[in-house]
């Protein structure tokens, strides 16, 4: 043997064997929790810059753009760094909690691309289908609500699948802050263990599975969708026919 | 003279500054029980025009009145407006995620509060007037464009308006499926409707229509009983125009 090897499959089962209970579950539930609460604020806030940068007031259109504009032109790992270091000067309430800190970032971050995902799922509904429900009588916010919206999540639901898996991928820049995600669960296995590559192949494998895994689901989920959009009524018509429910 | 339902007068729309002028000076009047059908070349301000009634288009200037009440003011209810006024449009515009029953209650219970089983009875006579009451719980998708146009005609009449306007509802379908429409719009004329037509179907507005208005560069180049616009046509351009379509 001259020196080590590059890697080691059986140290690798080993470190998984020894690290799985006591780090890397723990960081498989911060990424996937972390993801989920960007995603979830991520939306509300991209949802009202879209509403923003769509309204009639230019001011509003303005402060949406250039916050986009600035978010998208910059990179998140400074992004983080501001926030880690800029929240808690800002709020005292902060002070310490940095897993929110960083939460708060990453919705920040995202956003931003959220928020163009929606406005084009928004103006991807037919100019034609506000103008029907303008004329049957709904307001602007009727139109929006009972009819473009519902047809814009279709639009935009598949587009929020990919984010979200974006999002689990970004949040390993969030380790640089050590905050117990699947990437900080890395760095503590690599400095008791001396081995960078063995820890590294095992984390980028369940990062794999779970990006991977989502894919699909969001794609099942997706296919279904679109089968509903042209077979409910059949199905929904034969289902009252046998019921008799309708002459 | 039949009671004036809208009043239009000197109604002008401007775009790009002035550059375009769809709409160039329009003056007319309509009664209750009118069948007014606008022909013209395309481009002329027909549309334009139509949309204008129910404020779809704001207009540059001019005054539109409809039950003596002006409706280009900035303290107009515009939805209270715009439910008076059934619109039918060339693409049909039916809500795709809803149901052909949902399409025509979705407003009268929305905005006009009525009980759901009020709604969906009045739905299905309405359907059944057009005979696509075995269609009710199917999707827009699922049906031919000419029983889509059907139902985007009942789903302005399920809001009991008193006047319905039709832009070019014919020009999107294939010619097999142009005449079940026409046969519904003749119904709902004989019926007393109120109706603004956008069309190209000459041998239909002349047979249908109470008056025929031509427009032609956004103005409003003739009008009159059928008989005179298409027997006895008076401007050049009228001539010129009917030798082509007819």
């Amino acid at each position: 043997m001259t020196g080590a090897k590059f890697c080691d499959f059986e140290k690798m089962a080993a470190i998984f064997l020894k690290y799985w209970d006591k780090y890397l579950i723990d960081g498989v539930s911060y990424t996937l929790l972390l993801s989920a609460i960007t995603v979830l604020g991520g939306v509300v806030f991209a949802s009202l810059l879209a509403l923003m940068k769509m309204s009639k007031v230019a001011p509003l259109r303005w402060l949406s753009t250039i916050y986009i504009e600035v978010i998208r032109g910059t990179p998140m790992l400074l992004q983080l760094y501001f926030f880690y270091f800029g929240l808690p000067m800002l709020i005292p309430a902060l002070n310490k909690q940095k897993f929110l800190c960083i939460a708060i970032a990453l919705i920040c971050n995202s956003a931003a691309y959220v928020s163009e995902v929606i406005r084009s799922g928004i103006q991807a509904v037919d100019p034609g289908q506000r103008e029907a429900a303008l004329s049957l009588g709904f307001g602007e916010r009727g139109a929006m609500w009972f009819v473009i919206m519902p047809q814009a999540v279709k639009n935009i639901l598949p587009a929020l699948g990919n984010e979200f898996i974006m999002i689990i991928k970004d949040t390993s820049l969030a380790s640089t802050f050590f905050i117990g995600d699947l990437m900080t669960q890395y760095l503590q296995i690599r400095g008791a263990t001396y081995l960078p590559i063995e820890p590294l192949v095992i984390t980028g494998i369940i990062y794999f599975i779970m990006t991977f895994a989502l894919s699909k689901l969001f794609g099942h989920f997706e296919h279904k969708m679109q089968r509903s959009d042209r077979q409910s009524g059949t199905v929904r018509r034969r289902k009252l026919k046998r019921e008799g429910a309708m002459a | 003279m039949a009671q004036k339902i809208i009043e239009v007068t000197d109604l002008k729309k401007y775009y790009n500054n002035g550059a375009v002028h769809a709409l160039d000076g329009v003056t007319v009047d309509i009664c209750r029980g009118d069948v007014i059908a606008v022909i013209g070349p395309s481009g002329g301000g027909k549309s334009t025009f139509l949309r204008s009634l129910n404020l779809l288009e704001v207009p540059t200037s001019g005054s539109i009145k409809v039950d003596g009440v002006e409706i280009t003011g900035k303290k107009v209810d515009l939805p209270r407006h715009r439910q008076k006024m059934g619109m039918v449009f060339q693409h049909f515009n039916l809500f795709p995620h809803k149901t052909v029953l949902e399409n025509l209650t979705m407003a009268p219970i929305r905005i006009k509060k009525m009980p759901k089983a009020e709604a969906e009875q009045k739905a299905m006579t309405l359907l059944g007037r057009v005979g696509l009451a075995d269609r009710a719980n199917d999707y827009p998708a699922q049906l031919s464009g000419g029983q889509k146009q059907r139902v985007a005609i009942v789903r302005a009449l399920a809001m009991e308006p008193e006047v319905m306007l039709f832009d070019e509802p014919t020009s999107a379908l294939d010619p097999e499926m142009v005449g079940e429409v026409l046969e519904v719009m003749r119904e709902l004329a004989h019926e007393g409707m109120t109706m603004v037509i956008v069309t190209h179907e000459m041998a239909f507005a002349r047979e249908v229509a109470s008056r025929v208005l031509f427009m032609e560069e956004g103005k409003l180049g003739e009008q009159g009983t059928p008989e005179v616009i298409f027997t006895n046509p008076q401007s050049p351009r009228l001539q010129n125009f009917l030798k082509k379509v007819l």
